[in-house]
C-alpha cells in the first residue's frame, strides 16, 4: 500500500465516521463540530486528489465561515432534546413511511444509472500537466469558457444576499445611532463653552 | 521505504527546530512586547527573573505549568479541553509553510498563501469553543464577540492577499517574495531595493492589512473579545494552568505569523533593503528576522497607544471602511496590471 493510499483511506474512513456522527450526536453542537470534521478530511481527500486550490477554499469558505455561522446559531438555539424527543414513538411511522418512499425512490433511481460513455474521456483531459498549476487551470476554464455561468451563480447569491437584509432589515424609531461623520466633525469650539463664572455668585 | 522513512524523519527534524526556534523566539517577544509596553508608560516591566528579567516568560510558563487545571463542575469538558489545543496547534502548524529565507521552509506549498488563510480562518474555533464550552456567561459573550470580529476581518485580508497575489502571479510565498525582488526602483534605473517592496505600489492596502492584522489576531485595540472591564477576560475567564497558557501561546503564534505574513507580502520577506556590499552579505535570514521584529514593534507600539474601539465602531471599520476600500483596490490593481501589461 502506497503512502498516499494509506492517507486516502484514513482520510475517507474519517470522513464517513464524522458524517454519520453528524447525524447520531446527541448536542447539535457535537453535530455540528462533526461536520467540521467532515469538511476538512473531504479537503484532505481534495488533496491527494491533486486538486489544492479547491481544498484550500473548502476549508477557508465551508469551514472557516459557513460552520462559524452554523456554529454561532447553533450555539444560540436552546434545544431540549428531552423534550424533542417526546413524542417519538408516535411520529416514528410517518417517519419510517417518508424514508421507505426516499430509499425506494433512491433504489429507483441508482437501479437506471449508467455512466454516459463521454464521461471516461472528462477524466482523462482537464487534469492540467506541465507548468499549469490547478489554480490557473482553473482560473482559465472559469473565466473564458463558463463565464456566463459562474457570473450567473454570482447573481443568484447576491440576490439571496439583498433578499436576506431585506427581510431582516428594520428601522426602530427609538434606537440611538451614531454618525461618525459628526463625531469626528466635532472641535473644541462646538464641543466646549467656556464661562467666566464670578466669585461668589455661581451660574 | 528506507527513503520514505529518511523523508519523514527530515521532515520531523525540520518542524522541530521550527519549534524550538519559534517558541523561544516568542519567549523573548512577550517580554519585548512588555517591556515596551512598560516603556511608553513609564514603567521598568519585568526586571526580576534574571538579568534585566529576560527569563521572565520562562518562569511565567513554569509557574502556569505547575498550577492546578481547573475545570468547571457544568462545562463540556472535551470540548473544554479540546479549544486550547486547537487553538495552538492551528497556529503552529501554520509556520510550517513559511518561508524564512530563499527555500528555508518546512513545506513549499504551491498554495502556501491560501493554507495560512484557510488555517488562520480556522484559529477563529479555539474561540468559539472555548467560549461555549466553560458554559458561562461571560466566556460566551467573548466568544460571539470574537467570532463576528475575526469572520468581519478576514474578508479585507483576504481581499488584500487578493492584490499581492495579482501582482505576484502566484500563491506560492517564495515565489511572492522574489517577484519582489524587481519593482518600482529597477524600473526607474535604480539597483534592487526597498523600493521594489509591495509596501510602496499598494500602500493603502499595507495599512489596512497591518490593521486587520491586529483585528484578526485580537490584539489591543481590537481586543473586544477578552476586554477585561466588561467581560473579565472574555473566553478566558474559566481557563487557567496549561489550558490557558496554551491559549496565550496559541494567541502569540498568530502574532508571529501575521508579522511573518507583512514581511513576506509587502517588506520583501528576506531581501536584503538595497542590494548592494556590505548589505548583500548579511543572510536574508537575519534581515527577515529584522523585519520581523521592526513589524512586531509596531504591534507593541499599538498596543501602548491607542484605546481600544468600541464594539459598532470595529464592525463599522470592518465592513464600511476596510471592505469597500480594499475590493476598489483589488479592481484598481487589476485595471492597471492589464491596461499596462505589468500582469506576470
Amino acid at each position: 500500500m502506497t503512502f498516499a493510499a494509506m492517507f486516502f483511506y484514513l482520510f475517507a474512513t474519517l470522513a464517513i465516521g464524522s458524517a454519520i456522527m453528524v447525524i447520531f450526536a446527541r448536542n447539535p453542537v457535537h453535530s455540528v463540530l462533526f461536520l467540521i470534521l467532515t469538511f476538512v478530511n473531504a479537503s484532505g481527500l481534495f488533496v491527494l486528489l491533486g486538486a489544492e486550490f479547491l481544498a484550500m477554499i473548502l476549508l477557508v469558505v465551508y469551514v472557516g465561515a459557513v460552520a462559524v455561522l452554523f456554529l454561532f446559531v447553533v450555539m444560540m438555539l436552546d434545544i431540549d432534546v428531552a423534550k424533542m424527543r417526546e413524542g417519538f414513538l408516535n411520529y416514528m411511522p410517518i417517519g419510517m413511511a417518508v424514508g421507505a418512499l426516499l430509499l425506494a425512490e433512491m433504489v429507483l433511481v441508482y437501479g437506471s444509472w449508467t455512466i454516459a460513455p463521454e464521461a471516461m474521456k472528462l477524466i482523462v483531459s482537464p487534469i492540467p500537466t506541465g507548468d499549469v498549476t490547478n489554480t490557473e487551470a482553473l482560473g482559465l476554464l472559469i473565466y473564458t469558457k463558463y463565464i456566463y455561468f459562474f457570473q450567473a451563480a454570482g447573481m443568484v447569491l447576491l440576490v439571496a444576499m439583498i433578499g436576506a437584509i431585506v427581510l431582516t432589515l428594520r428601522h426602530k424609531p427609538n434606537v440611538k445611532r451614531q454618525n461618525i461623520a459628526d463625531q469626528v466633525a466635532r472641535n473644541p469650539k462646538t464641543a466646549i463653552e467656556i464661562k467666566d463664572v464670578k466669585p461668589g455668585q455661581g451660574l | 521505504m528506507i527513503e520514505l522513512l529518511i523523508t519523514l524523519a527530515l521532515i520531523a527534524l525540520h518542524s522541530v527546530a521550527i519549534l524550538v526556534v519559534l517558541l523561544v523566539l516568542i519567549a523573548y517577544l512577550i517580554y519585548a512586547d512588555r517591556k515596551i509596553w512598560a516603556a511608553v508608560q513609564i514603567r521598568r516591566g519585568p526586571n526580576v527573573v534574571g538579568a534585566f528579567g529576560l527569563l521572565q516568560s520562562f518562569a511565567d510558563m513554569l509557574k502556569f505549568v505547575t498550577k492546578e487545571v481547573i475545570i468547571p463542575d457544568g462545562s463540556n469538558k472535551v470540548i473544554f479541553l479540546m479549544a486550547p489545543l486547537v487553538s495552538s496547534i492551528l497556529a503552529l502548524s501554520t509556520w510550517a509553510v513559511i518561508p524564512v529565507s530563499a527555500g528555508w521552509a518546512v513545506a513549499n506549498l504551491n498554495v502556501g498563501i491560501l493554507f495560512v488563510f484557510a488555517i488562520s480562518s480556522l484559529e477563529v474555533f479555539g474561540v468559539i469553543l472555548g467560549g461555549w464550552a466553560s458554559n458561562s456567561k461571560y466566556p460566551f459573550l467573548g466568544a460571539l464577540r470574537s467570532a463576528a470580529q475575526m469572520v468581519s476581518y478576514e474578508v479585507s485580508i483576504g481581499f488584500v492577499i487578493i492584490t499581492v497575489l495579482l501582482c505576484a502571479g502566484s500563491l506560492n510565498l517564495t515565489e511572492i517574495v522574489m517577484s519582489q525582488a524587481t519593482g518600482l526602483g529597477t524600473n526607474m534605473g535604480m539597483p534592487q531595493s526597498f523600493l521594489d517592496w509591495y509596501w510602496l505600489p499598494l500602500f493603502p492596502m499595507f495599512i489596512i492589512f497591518f490593521i486587520s492584522a491586529l483585528a484578526e489576531t485580537n490584539r489591543p485595540p481590537f481586543d473586544l473579545p477578552e476586554a477585561e472591564s466588561e467581560l473579565v477576560a472574555g473566553f478566558m475567564v474559566e481557563y487557567s494552568s496549561t489550558p490557558y497558557l496554551l491559549f496565550m501561546l496559541g494567541e502569540y503564534v498568530a502574532i508571529t505569523l501575521m508579522c511573518a505574513m507583512t514581511t513576506i507580502l509587502f517588506l520583501g520577506g528576506w531581501l536584503p533593503p538595497i542590494d548592494i556590499a556590505p548589505f548583500n552579505w548579511i543572510p536574508g535570514v537575519i534581515w527577515f528576522l529584522i523585519k520581523f521584529c521592526a513589524v512586531f514593534f509596531m504591534f507593541a507600539m499599538v498596543k501602548a497607544f491607542v484605546p481600544r474601539y468600541r464594539y459598532d465602531q470595529l464592525m463599522r471599520l470592518g465592513w464600511k471602511v476596510f471592505l469597500p476600500i480594499s475590493l476598489f483596490w483589488v479592481v484598481v490593481t487589476a485595471g492597471a496590471l492589464l491596461y499596462f501589461g505589468w500582469a506576470p
